[in-house]
């Protein structure tokens, strides 16, 4: 009897948290075929792929690195509003250690004040003990979480301009700026991306830990009541989620070759978020998570940002017209509207 | 009883939630100018009944008779409109804005557009002395005592539906004896203008102080309606908690074989173990291969020990020792490590992870036990659950089934296997019976004997006063947050009743 067995894997397949982003990832591929073919070339210069494909996971990798720490802050039912913030943290502190003298502008390539692994080890740090202020004032605090990571959100940025004492410090250290720009067969951003990413689905999924998030997360009293020590629990999600945004924060620093600390990461909590939403773990009420699908949807939401550009949206207008195909997604998302597709989805094999 | 002294009737209520039948074929009658208390233990239906009544829930079956004309109430603001209203137990105002506003909110006398802030005033006050209460209604209510913000409430009820059914839930909680009296004064008051009032309390002396009839629900289902006045207090109880004998009759043969073993070593100690506010300190022992049952009304302090044996709450006084060893570090963690469980009351809040499949469910507190890192497999993971789901006899499609498919009785069978995974050596089990059906009632006393004949200590909650005779060895006996007896051997039912009830009671 295959159709049945159809209909069953066709189940299975819309059941899951990858099918949604998939569909909609494709959906605005397909509109991009339509309006602007040209999207889809591809070349290659001095040895490496260029084109809007790959633009999209080369500029995505900081909403990806994001998005996969606010994955398991978003599955313990908390949400962190401060990753934009913490990378601007990040850039200030990376681009201090590399050339402390702010006065004099030193444009020697090869000059670097700390050595780059201290750098990023000393950065990567920082941004982790942003992740633990927030994860204690969340859960040994027990204050609301956009509450408690609004003061870093808002304070974020200040603490990032004290430490470059309000000037934008350009970095001229060429190594530094390999991890924006450099290639390794492929973007060495995205191989930090995987880096990550591994480190994280191993983590959660080859020890207890992500039954233990998702089991706070859905019920954190009950968790407590069967041993789960849910406070280090949670701690430990947004020390996580931090750790990424120092990397996005080294990552974008590093891109634009600047610490600016009025844009570094600005706006970009809310791509994260949405990111995690579209990748299917409730925002709010927390649990089931999945990392793939967080990822798939950071370049959803990367996606909508260079078709705009590449159907010749303006810079000044691209955030209403993302803002309408966010809540086109957002509707597609939605229990109702899924449930409809899901009946249309599995009623058309046997219709056959 | 003429048909005309009735003012509302319900008849045949019935309502289900998944997995647990809420109400069932229950009838409840309001007479015009009565003071009408409905008691019952946690699960009895009282909530739901009310539920019905102000059209949170609409009823599966039955009907609703208002003044001799059949309603449906389709929600709190419709209940409001046919004059039903409800005061809560926690007071739903503004603490911030003024006594009178919190009063005529919304309805606000005006003048020239404006609000006429004298008029409104006077008007208040004038509400609020059809009650007897005499208080500055300029000031924020958040100034006043709870018992006189509830009084607000009521006034404000009674001012926005005209109400001729006042419903007050649970209202004295938290009032002290004298903010009682005083809201009782106002019950008797409005008594005597004609309307009507349900009360809801656990409180017994209360009910017997205010209320005309009682009706009593146990497990969803009518006991009765009786006047106050001639239904004894001892009487009221044993209705409350209930006395089911059909299907449960095995459950004491096999405690009686069970019961001549010898039983074994202590396992569990509490030395004048108390925890200000919770429970006054009390001495207990648990042996291996004994059940012992936890008698008690709602709120007598059953909760409260489980909560500090297991370390939820941590005491003020005295000490715990499990196995010889004093407990010093109180966490369900701890707990985990020293072989002590517990299944707690509230299923849903406390128990179950609904989201979670059943074998994720089931290995929680032993993988917990075991930190993150020591990560079962899955085919270990599947090897517990696939056990305990034979051997519990869960019915479930599947270990990987989410757990909030499961009927409550399978539920709670999953919370008891997560715990039996951790192997422990005393086993706390707090109404463990709670809102499932006979059935599965009888299954889960059956086990609890046939644990503690493999060796297991345990301990057994239950406001089924029925139950508890029948699985315990041993009987300790709470009442108003205090142990107050134990009996051992064959306990003679009526004087554990008088336990309950308290000595002074007993004649009553």
């Amino acid at each position: 009897m295959p159709r049945p067995r159809l209909g069953a894997a066709v189940g299975r397949l819309t059941e899951s948290k990858l099918f949604f982003p998939l569909v909609v990832l494709s959906l605005i591929l397909l509109f991009d075929l339509i309006f602007d073919p040209a999207f889809f070339n591809l070349q290659i210069i001095d040895g490496h792929l260029y084109g809007s494909l790959v633009d999209i996971f080369r500029n995505g990798s900081t909403i990806m690195l994001l998005a996969i720490g606010m994955t398991l802050v978003i599955a313990t039912g908390g949400v962190d509003l401060s990753v934009g913030a913490v990378m601007a943290i990040s850039a200030s502190v990376a681009a201090i250690l590399i050339n402390p003298d702010i006065k004099s502008l030193v444009t020697d390539p090869d000059l670097t004040v700390t050595p780059l692994p201290i750098v990023i080890l000393v950065t990567l740090f920082v941004a982790t003990l942003c992740g633990v202020w927030n994860g204690m004032l969340v859960a040994f605090g027990g204050i609301q979480p956009m509450v408690a990571t609004l003061i870093l959100m808002i304070a974020g940025r200040g603490i990032a301009q004290l430490i470059t004492t309000g000037t934008r410090i350009q970095i001229f250290y060429e190594p530094y700026a390999y991890l924006g720009n450099g290639w390794i067969v492929v973007p060495v951003s995205l191989l930090i991306v995987g880096g990550v990413f591994v480190a994280a689905w191993l983590m959660t999924r080859r020890t207890a830990l992500g039954m233990f998030i998702e089991s706070v997360g859905i019920n954190a009293r009950s968790s407590f009541f069967s041993g789960i020590n849910e406070k280090l629990v949670k701690l430990f999600a947004y020390m996580f989620c931090g750790f990424c945004a120092g990397m996005a924060g080294l990552v974008a620093s590093s891109n634009i070759r600047t610490s600016d600390a009025n844009n570094i990461g600005l706006n970009f909590e809310l791509d994260a978020i949405l990111a995690v939403v579209i990748g299917g773990t409730a925002l709010g009420a927390g649990g089931r998570f999945s990392l793939l699908a967080s990822i798939v949807g950071a370049l959803v939401i990367q996606a909508i940002t260079t078709s705009m550009y590449a159907v010749g949206v303006p810079a000044n207008a691209l955030l209403a017209v993302k803002g309408v195909v966010v809540i086109l997604v957002i509707l597609v998302l939605s229990a109702q509207v899924r449930d409809v597709v899901r009946r249309l989805v599995s009623q058309a094999p046997q219709a056959t | 009883m003429s048909e005309t002294t009735i003012l509302l009737s319900m008849q045949g209520i019935g309502k289900a939630f998944p997995g647990v039948q809420a109400l069932e074929d229950v009838d409840f009658a309001l007479e015009r100018g009565e003071i009408h208390a409905i008691v019952g233990e946690n699960g009895a239906g009282k909530s739901t009944l009310i539920k019905v009544l102000t059209g949170v829930e609409r009823p599966d079956m039955g009907t609703i008779t208002l003044d001799g004309q059949v309603i449906e109430v389709r929600s709190p603001q419709h209940a409001q409109s046919l004059g039903i209203s409800t005061v809560y137990q926690e007071v739903n105002l503004c603490p911030n804005l003024s006594v009178a506003e919190n009063i005529l909110i919304g309805r606000e006398p005006r003048r020239f557009g404006r609000i006429d802030w004298r008029t409104m005033n006077t008007q208040a006050a004038g509400i609020l002395a059809g009650l007897d209460i005499d208080v500055d209604v300029t000031r924020p209510l958040g100034s006043y005592s709870v018992a006189i913000q509830q009084m607000a409430a009521i006034a404000r009820s009674l001012e926005i539906a005209s109400a001729r059914i006042l419903i007050l839930d649970e209202p004295t909680s938290s009032l002290d004896s004298h903010e009682t009296d005083q809201l009782f004064a106002v019950m008797r008051k409005l008594r005597a203008d004609g309307r009507s009032i349900v009360f809801i309390s656990h409180f017994l002396d209360q009910v017997y102080a205010v209320a005309d009839r009682i009706t009593v629900l146990r497990n969803g289902r009518l006991v009765g309606t009786y006047a106050s006045s001639t239904l004894p207090r001892l009487e009221l109880i044993a209705k409350m908690l209930g006395r089911i004998l059909t299907e449960l009759d095995d459950v004491s043969r096999i405690k009686l074989a069970s019961s001549e073993q010898q039983t074994g070593e202590t396992r569990l100690e509490a030395n004048d173990l108390g925890r200000t506010g919770s429970i006054e300190p009390f001495d207990l022992v648990l042996r291996a291969g004994e059940v012992v049952g936890l008698a008690g009304l709602l709120g007598s302090g059953r909760t409260e020990i489980a909560s500090l044996l297991f370390g939820i709450d941590a005491p003020d006084t005295g000490t715990i020792t499990v196995r010889g060893a004093a407990v010093t570090h109180h966490s369900p963690l701890g707990s985990i490590g020293r072989g002590v469980a517990l299944c707690p009351e509230d299923r849903k809040a406390e128990g179950i992870v609904d989201d979670l499949t059943v074998r994720e469910n089931i290995v929680l507190a032993i993988q917990a036990g075991r930190g993150w890192l020591r990560h079962l497999s899955m085919s270990q993971q599947y090897e517990i659950a696939d056990r305990y789901i034979k051997l519990l006899r869960i019915s479930t499609p599947s270990s990987d089934a989410p757990v909030k498919n499961l009927s409550g009785g399978n539920q709670q069978k999953v919370i008891l296997a997560r715990w039996l995974a951790t192997n422990p050596d005393v086993l706390i089990l707090d109404e463990p019976t709670r809102g499932i059906d006979v059935g599965a009632k009888a299954e889960i006393q059956r086990l609890v004997l046939s644990l503690a004949d493999e060796g297991k200590a345990c301990l057994f909650i239950s406001s089924e006063l029925d139950e508890v005779l029948r699985t315990s060895h041993r009987v300790v006996v709470l009442r108003d947050r205090a142990k107050v007896n134990e009996f051992e051997g064959e306990v003679d039912e009526h004087r554990l009743m008088q336990a309950i009830a308290g000595a002074e009671h007993a004649a009553s």
